[in-house]
């Protein structure tokens, strides 16, 4: 059986690991003292010699002896097969039970499952030592009473465990179809569930084997458990526990014993559970492979006539992955000046964020930022060039604000809203309680938050979505910004949502006199706000051209193929921009040549060759194109037959008026 | 999204159904009490005093502990007595089990109490450190080396742990007592033995969960206002990390209150522990119903602290767990 082969192979996997090795040769070694020890050292474990007691350890006894002058050494290795019997016992007594318990709901029906699970519930509060001792009393002193004690405290833990893993897989497809078909309950659990949670339940029961060795020693030390003449660790121990003044090996050696054999079944369980990924430790980044890659150009500086508010030279931005650097922004160059809305548009993995984040130096380690130029407000944001770090973050902290993509996770959920805001003013302009609070309501007031008042002293979890990010706009505007980076600020809301925030970040435009740097996937959304749109694709600029331009005269294919790409009311907005063919290349291996010709229905043999670089094309225009002369109307169609019912199809009349509303209706009225 | 009902409601029902879970735990466990001595095979009485006792003093006792009435009534003895705060006599000593409880209740209560606040003071600050060093690439290797030193120190039980600490400290270098309780030195090995496993097992968790909630969102908008990174980890994603690892820690809690028990009988401390375990032996049985009942309570005092903690610590808790 497939299954089966692969299941053992993930087993076998575990061994691999140096945990598995360790915990696989404990475990052996346990188990195989378990069944030979008392075979071999049976004699010496009980031989009383009564001119032998109490010595410290000696070549003829290693740990030395105890009140009888017996063995220590001997006795701890002989007392391993009935601690671990024992232990494995009242797992398995556990286990069971506890699976009874936790299938109840599936055997017996709903009913009488929820008061099962209604008394697991209450058991499971309980610490297991304690539900032991309740135990110990009814089933009375002695081995046996803790076998069934130890097994009984075990048990709800188990059957909590069975009992939530059951209820995930019943409601599984597969298993409602195997009930309408009429299959029994015992049938379907037998069949089709318990298959599916044995591996965890193996190992939860080995991990539970190492807690019921512990429980068993703890109380054969209180004398509630294993009864003289028998002995376990746990008896050893306390009868070495009295002895610890004259010679604490006695006590010290059952202790190990009793830690050693719990962790080789503790770590058996961690082992198998890492390897048959129910625990994931460390979630791997990038693991694939990587070439490294030569920035091929960087690309000319626009030229700038006044002093801009961001300047941004050949920004690349790379990750090390265990194969080498990647590089998913390489060499992108733009400028904001004073007041000017710049959209940057493309698929996602096209290094928009990546270039948002760069910029605004929020790029964590072990990311690296590299500039030829990266000036804000002329300050130069560069890492490891001279520069006071209190005074920069000041300056970003009061003139630079971002918005994010998800407001319903950018917000800091245990904080009252007025407070996260208030934290602006109070961290960079020394602003003091009562002032930073007041602010922050006429700032949620200025982004039309209706009472403010009451809503500043609100959490996150009380706004809607639209709200949310009218209220991380607001504290964009806490202080004076200069720049507003906006990643994606409307893709998570609807659309009536979308055009309100849209709306709000053109009036603040206007009336701030604001520069803006507004990243999307949506061509249209970049459309409504920005003066320019560079279009990014594969970590580059491709095209930089004015918004009027976009819709009839873009000159790089891609811009084309985003443009008759455009989202309406009826697309899935999930899918962003399925409908180019292709996908955007691995930035851990691009092809030769221009990045986007194996998806280009002009690609030539030149393109496939040669990257083409970021070049002027006409005044205030910029294309990275060897076919940019090529006109709009001769690009061979290659559209797929989704985009006809998009509506949005070039050269339809009615289409292009549609999106030209668009376009002018919220900037109209708001723009000087 | 915007939560349906005011805060006021959400507030209200959580207490209806958090109230409504204590009574049914109260009840189960006041029953479980009840139930333990009467589905004890054979006699309890005559266990208790030996195969050689007259069968006079048997009936006797029978008599007195109302274990000839039929089982309901003595049910709703039980209950009475209960809310008269009258646990009934131990058999062992003549006294009232209440007032075996109450000399040795404070004692337990204050070494638990100590050892928690010990872990709590100690893991915060480890598991905040853990994580800087993991976010660190250039230090992990000190992550790597507490991150196993907590999980070796974390899989010794806390009786093995008092055991190797009245071996150091008391044997080897002979500078704490070995056991009772006078003086602050006499403290430091329970509570130390107590403490130490929960302290790094606490401090795993705020780290595991420090780390995932600096991957979050609204930590990069805090970035993003360019705060100090002190005020970023205490002020923004501590607290967010706090909500799982109090859920974590109040179970270590209940833990710990089972773990004086161990505790206890090594240290010879006079708490409810040391009685617990000579009531069993001697088959004393309302003395150990009694205690059962006190540590039970306990367990559950300990849940409600916890969730109302979780609940104002994290609203969202209360609303959502509904």
């Amino acid at each position: 059986m497939p299954v089966a082969s692969h299941a053992s192979k993930r087993w076998i996997g575990a061994l691999r690991s140096p945990l598995g090795i360790t915990a696989a040769v404990l475990l052996v070694a346990v188990l195989v003292l378990a069944v030979v020890a008392p075979l071999i050292w049976q004699g010496r474990a009980d031989a009383v010699q009564s001119a032998e007691i109490l010595q410290g350890p000696s070549s003829a006894h290693p740990v030395g002896t105890d009140l009888l002058g017996r063995d220590i050494f001997a006795r701890v290795l002989v007392a391993t097969r009935l601690s671990v019997g024992l232990a494995l016992l009242a797992t398995a007594i556990g286990v069971t039970t506890g699976l009874l318990l936790g299938t109840a709901p599936v055997l017996l029906g709903r009913r009488a499952g929820r008061w099962i699970g209604a008394l697991i519930n209450i058991a499971v509060a309980f610490p297991a030592l304690l539900l032991a001792l309740f135990f110990a009393v009814i089933f009375g002193v002695g081995a046996k009473g803790a076998v069934l004690a130890i097994g009984f405290a075990t048990a709800p833990g188990f059957a909590r465990l069975t009992q939530t893993m059951t209820a995930t897989v019943s409601s599984r497809d597969f298993i409602a179809a195997a009930r309408v078909a009429g299959i029994g309950r015992m049938r379907i659990l037998a069949r089709h569930v318990l298959p599916n949670i044995a591996e965890p339940l193996v190992v939860s029961a080995t991990m539970a084997a190492g807690t019921a060795l512990l429980s068993f020693a703890s109380l054969s030390f209180l004398g509630l458990g294993v009864q003289a003449p028998s002995y376990d660790w746990g008896r050893l121990l306390g009868e070495g526990l009295a002895q610890i003044y004259v010679h604490p090996a006695g006590a010290l050696a059952a202790g190990i014993a009793v830690v050693l054999a719990a962790m080789a079944f503790n770590l058996s369980g961690e082992a198998v559970a890492r390897a048959i990924g129910l625990r994931s430790t460390h979630a791997g980044k990038r693991a694939e492979t990587a070439t490294d890659h030569q920035i091929a150009q960087s690309e000319p500086e626009p030229d700038a006539s006044d002093q801009p508010l961001l300047a941004v030279q050949n920004l690349q931005v790379s990750f090390p992955t265990a194969s080498g650097e990647v590089t998913p922004v390489r060499g992108v160059s733009l400028t904001v000046r004073k007041g000017e809305a710049i959209g940057i548009v493309g698929e996602s993995g096209s290094g928009k964020s990546l270039t948002a984040l760069a910029i605004a130096q929020l790029i964590e380690r072990p990311g690296q930022v590299r500039a030829d130029r990266l000036d804000f407000l002329g300050a130069d944001l560069r890492e490891g060039v001279e520069q006071s770090k209190n005074e920069l973050r000041r300056l970003l902290g009061t003139s630079l604000s971002m918005v994010f993509q998800d407001p319903m996770t950018s917000l800091n959920p245990t904080q009252r809203v007025g407070r996260q805001l208030a934290e602006v003013v109070r961290e960079h302009q020394g602003a003091d309680r009562r002032t930073a609070w007041r602010r922050a309501v006429d700032r949620l007031s200025a982004v039309r938050i209706p009472g403010a008042e009451r809503r500043a002293r609100q959490l996150p979890h009380e706004f809607s979505g639209g709200m949310r990010q009218r209220a991380m706009i607001g504290m964009g505007v806490m202080a004076n910004p200069k720049l507003i980076i906006a990643d994606e600020p409307t893709t998570a809301l609807d659309v009536t949502v979308q055009r309100q925030v849209l709306q709000l970040l053109a009036n603040i435009r206007a009336a701030e006199d604001v520069g803006l740097l507004f990243i999307s996937h949506d061509v249209t959304v970049v459309g409504q706000v920005c003066d320019r749109v560079l279009v990014m694709y594969a970590g580059r600029v491709v095209e930089d051209l004015p918004t009027e331009a976009l819709l009839h005269d873009a000159r790089h294919p891609y811009t084309r193929a985003l443009v008759a790409a455009v989202p309406d009311m009826t697309t899935d907005r999930d899918r962003p921009l399925a409908v180019i063919p292709g996908r955007p290349p691995d930035p851990h291996d691009l092809p030769t040549g221009c990045p986007y010709a194996p998806r280009c229905p002009l690609a030539s043999d030149q393109c496939r060759q040669e990257d083409p670089a970021l070049t002027t094309y006409a005044a205030g225009r910029r294309v990275a194109c060897w076919h940019a002369d090529l006109a709009p109307a001769a690009v061979p169609d290659n559209r797929t037959a989704s985009d006809e019912t998009n509506g949005l199809v070039q050269g339809d009349p009615v289409a292009s008026e549609n999106t030209d509303d668009q376009i002018a209706a919220p900037l109209g009225g708001e723009r000087p | 999204m915007v939560a349906i009902g005011g805060p006021e409601n959400a507030w209200a029902r959580f207490g209806m159904r958090r109230a409504g879970q204590l009574v049914l735990s109260v009840w189960v466990l006041v029953t479980a009490a009840f139930l333990m001595i009467h589905v004890l095979p054979g006699d309890p009485v005559r266990a208790s005093l030996g195969p050689t006792a007259p069968l006079a003093l048997i009936e006797q006792r029978r008599e007195q502990l109302g274990l000839n009435d039929p089982l309901w009534l003595q049910y709703l003895h039980y209950l009475g007595n209960l809310f008269t705060g009258d646990l009934g006599v131990s058999m062992s000593s003549g006294l009232p089990v209440q007032e075996v409880i109450s000399t040795r209740l404070g004692s337990t209560v204050e070494m638990a109490l100590l050892a928690f606040a010990v872990a709590v003071v100690v893991s915060v600050p480890l598991g905040l450190l853990m994580a800087v060093l993991a976010r660190d690439t250039r230090r992990r290797g000190g992550d790597w080396a507490l991150t196993s030193a907590g999980v070796v120190v974390a899989t010794i039980p806390e009786f093995l742990m008092a055991v190797g600490l009245v071996f150091v400290f008391s044997v080897q270098l002979g500078w704490l007592p070995v056991a009772g309780r006078s003086g602050p030195s006499s403290y430091v090995l329970p509570v130390l033995s107590l403490a130490v496993g929960p302290a790094f097992m606490l401090a795993r968790i705020v780290r595991v969960e420090l780390l995932a909630v600096l991957q979050a969102d609204y930590i990069r908008t805090a970035r993003a206002k360019r705060l100090r990174s002190g005020a970023i980890y205490l002020r923004h994603a501590l607290p967010n990390a706090l909500t799982a690892t109090l859920t974590i820690g109040g179970l270590l809690l209940g833990a710990l209150v089972a773990g004086t028990v161990l505790i206890e009988n090594i240290f010879a401390w006079p708490g409810l522990g040391g009685t617990i375990v000579g009531s069993i032996l001697a088959k004393d049985y309302p003395t150990v119903q009694g205690v059962v009942l006190v540590y039970g309570l306990g367990v559950l005092l300990i849940n409600l602290v916890v969730d109302v903690a979780l609940a104002v610590l994290d609203p969202r808790s209360a609303i959502r767990e509904a």
